[in-house]
């Protein structure tokens, strides 16, 4: 990184100051509590919670203090009666604030699908506090004019963080690269062409050498469009017998493989997006046991559902890639458990029902998932297939995007910004698409019951989402 | 005059006591959804309204009053037009709306379209559409009897049953028969409607044609696949053979028609592999050269014009069993 100028990412930019000011080690706690007890500051005690912290290996029962929106050390505080506020987290657990590393947020350009304010209502009700939004909008995010606009936006609207992604290559288009270097100083955490896929192998190797030099990774919609065509729907059994046009699996599979080949020839981390195939998963697996720099990420609806969904011709089973067979799933999900994935995301991908409610061939793909994918995960992957731990779970939500995106977030260490997530494990609750906070209905789980979801979303350690009360999801007004 | 006044009381207070019995379904989707028996009673309806096309006077009162819209949003000739007629024989209103003309090209939705047309009191909805699934996008938001005119690469459920009819006419039956379908199955509706429809009554299938347009994963539909048409069709019952458009094929998918006809045509010398009873079939419009030589197309093993024939017939139960449920 020598040769480039640009600090790991900040959150917000215009709290550069105050993070290195506050950086761990140099912290003055001494008189930042004193002024809490003057209640100068706003203090938050979650009180008796199970604290799963992958970062620093901290699974217990313990109180967790937040000050003046960063995490605060409990042996510092020297009288916790004090706090102002109190959460009671009994039988609850308390994590790092949860990243989506994968959220279409449809602005600017498409704001009857969603908006950055509506976007950012859903994740906190969904338990995210911070979302990575894609480049695909109107125009795209190919120019750092439209990288600021979006900060700004969320800067001013959004109740929990944003952080935007530039595209790989000029208006999505593939064939020459967007301005990586403005895009990467102006806030972009990665780059992409999500929705899309770059198919020129040689501009997708300069992209990745490009963003190596600037430091910020690639991710990628893996999808060769020789091989998928106008496939719609898992190229197998049900697109045989509903005639629908077919996307192979060797469609994703082929960009796999052609990105762990970069990946290593560049020695700079690609990311998959939405992996959806067993092929995909045992390149993954391979080309990570030789060390390269390669990861995939799950989203929910690739485990919750097969393709034998699609058979009433119902659009909110179509996503791209596809939803595929149960083989498919079957290795998904042992990905997932023996560490082949790294990153769990929804690519939530808000349309509007008139749009969707057309021909099957017709309708865009995609589906919302801010507000069901954690419920999802924790009730397929922790009570039903116990596939892995909560404990990891949380790291593939957290730790994980954190590092793959270099960025301050998804730990509880003392000094870190005060954004928390507060889960109930065992709730049982039901996907009730009239209380989505998304401007989109979108979702093929509506009427699910699910176990476990968040229940109270925590940003700079203010209270952004909670259950069960009317309150909803705001920007909380900065305090000087 | 007198003659057709006598005969349709009979015709039609026969089938409304059946068709309490037998038949429940406002639409005609495809023919997966039907049962053995349920497609077993279209074709006995149709048998009745056969009849009805070899009088002097060609009508029947039974769907009066009714109105009929072929909403055609793919082009075609043939079915728009037996439909067309089927409806007339049976006294209904009809109105064409092809894409052409509709106002699918201003950028309204289907949905919408159809919505209009159902203000417009339509009772029943013939839809052709190029995308697998919309007939029954329509039927699940239309009061209206929706009739699938061919989806997409989905199915031709009226297709299928006239093949059908034309098969159980000729040869008295269908269980047991060994039925090849030949040629473009991949993008084929009407393989689709067939291969359902045969298997549910027991006959025996072979789908022949190119690998690349006849993928394996067709043997899970409980049919067989061949690539060696030399070899299937001596012990073929009927050969049904469809329509091969290489202008509109991507190219990727076989090579040429010089060499379709070299390694899948029923020329003249393979029709001597077949026995002689074997029904020759094809759903027109035929390329006469191509899938089938002319010879063949026009000799005394070909019911093409026959399937014309019945098609009508078949379309005139099905608009009477479906235009009757749906009110």
């Amino acid at each position: 990184m020598g040769l480039w100028p640009v600090r790991p990412a900040e959150l917000h930019s215009a709290e550069t100051a105050k993070a290195d000011s506050m950086s761990a080690g140099r912290t003055d706690w001494k008189s930042i509590f004193r002024r809490a007890e003057e209640r100068d500051v706003s203090t938050t005690i979650i009180r008796n919670g199970r604290v799963i912290d992958p970062a620093n290996r901290r699974d217990e029962v313990v109180d967790l203090v937040i000050v003046d929106g960063r995490i605060a050390d409990l042996s510092a505080i020297r009288n916790p009666q004090s706090a102002i506020a109190e959460i009671d987290a009994t039988d609850l657990i308390v994590v790092p604030g949860l990243i989506d590393i994968h959220v279409h947020l449809r602005e600017p350009g498409f704001g009857w699908k969603e908006t950055i304010e509506s976007g950012a209502r859903a994740a906190a009700a969904g338990g995210f506090t911070t979302v990575v939004c894609m480049p695909n909008t109107a125009p795209v995010a190919d120019n750092p004019a439209t990288i600021t606009w979006i900060k700004n936006r969320a800067a001013e609207i959004a109740c929990v963080n944003i952080l935007p992604t530039g595209s790989i290559s000029k208006n999505l288009l593939g064939e020459e690269l967007a301005p990586i270097g403005s895009l990467r100083q102006t806030g972009a955490v990665a780059i992409t062409d999500d929705g899309h896929c770059v198919q020129n192998h040689e501009l997708m190797r300069r992209a990745v050498e490009y963003a190596r030099m600037v430091g910020i990774p690639v991710l990628d919609h893996c999808q060769d469009y020789n091989l998928v065509g106008n496939g719609v729907v898992n190229e197998g059994y049900w697109s045989t017998l509903l005639g629908l046009p077919g996307w192979p699996a060797a469609g994703e599979e082929a960009m796999v493989m052609r990105n762990i080949l970069l990946a290593e020839l560049c020695n700079h981390p690609i990311h998959c997006q939405h992996i959806s195939t067993a092929g995909s998963v045992r390149l993954i697996r391979e080309a990570r046991a030789r060390g390269v720099k390669i990861s995939g990420e799950v989203c929910p609806h690739h485990i919750a559902l097969t393709d034998d969904a699609i058979q009433n011709f119902e659009t909110n089973f179509k996503m791209n890639p596809p939803l595929r067979s149960q083989h498919d799933v079957d290795a998904i999900v042992q990905g997932i458990a023996d560490g082949t994935f790294t990153i769990l995301a929804s690519d939530h991908a808000p349309h509007a029902q008139f749009e969707k409610e057309v021909e099957f061939d017709a309708a865009p793909f995609g589906i919302v998932g801010l507000e069901t994918e954690l419920g999802l995960f924790l009730d397929l992957l922790i009570h039903k297939k116990r596939a892995i731990t909560i404990n990891r779970l949380v790291e593939m939500y957290t730790v994980e995007p954190a590092k793959l995106l270099n960025i301050e977030a998804g730990t509880l260490s003392p000094g870190a910004r005060g954004d928390v997530t507060i889960i109930d494990a065992n709730l049982d609750w039901r996907v009730n698409t009239s209380e989505f906070e998304s401007l989109s209905r979108n979702t093929p789980f509506g009427g699910w019951k699910l176990r476990g979801r968040a229940v109270r979303t925590i940003v700079n350690g203010e209270t952004v989402w909670e259950l069960n009360r009317s309150k909803r999801p705001s920007k909380i007004a900065a305090t000087a | 005059m007198t003659r057709a006044r006598e005969s349709e009381p009979t015709v039609v207070s026969k089938l409304e006591t059946r068709t309490d019995l037998r038949w429940s379904r406002k639409d005609l989707l495809g023919l997966r959804e039907l049962s053995a028996e349920e497609i077993n009673f279209v074709l006995d309806t149709a048998d009745a309204f056969k009849q009805v096309g070899t009088r002097e006077i060609k009508k029947v009162p039974a769907l009066r009053g009714k109105t009929l819209v072929n909403f055609f949003v793919e082009p075609s000739t043939r079915t728009r037009t037996s439909f067309e007629l089927a409806a007339f024989r049976l006294s209904a209103d009809v109105i064409n709306i092809s894409v052409a003309t509709s106002s699918l090209t201003k950028g309204e939705t289907l949905k919408d379209t159809a919505k209009n047309l159902e203000a417009l009191h339509a009772d029943i909805l013939v839809l052709r559409h190029s995308s697998a699934g919309a007939p029954q996008f329509l039927a699940e938001r239309l009061q209206s009897s929706v009739i699938n005119a061919g989806d997409g690469a989905h199915e031709h459920p009226t297709q299928g049953l006239l093949d059908l009819y034309t098969i159980r006419e000729k040869k008295g039956r269908v269980d047991g028969l060994h039925v090849v379908i030949v040629g473009d199955i991949l993008f084929s509706r009407v393989a689709r409607s067939n291969i359902f429809a045969l298997t549910k009554l027991g006959a025996r299938v072979t789908l022949l044609g190119p690998s690349t347009l006849v993928p394996g994963a067709f043997e899970r539909l409980g049919v067989t696949i061949s690539h060696d048409i030399d070899q299937v069709l001596p012990t073929a019952d009927v050969v049904n053979l469809l329509r091969i458009q290489h202008e509109r094929q991507r190219k990727e998918y076989f090579p040429g028609l010089g060499e379709y006809v070299r390694l899948f045509g029923l020329t003249k010398e393979r029709a001597k592999l077949l026995r002689p009873e074997c029904l020759i079939m094809h759903p027109g419009p035929i390329n006469r050269g191509v899938e089938i030589d002319s010879e063949v197309a026009d000799g005394n093993q070909s019911v093409i014009l026959d399937q014309v024939t019945n098609g009508l017939a078949v379309r005139m139960a099905v608009l009477y069993l479906c235009g009757g449920i749906a009110t």
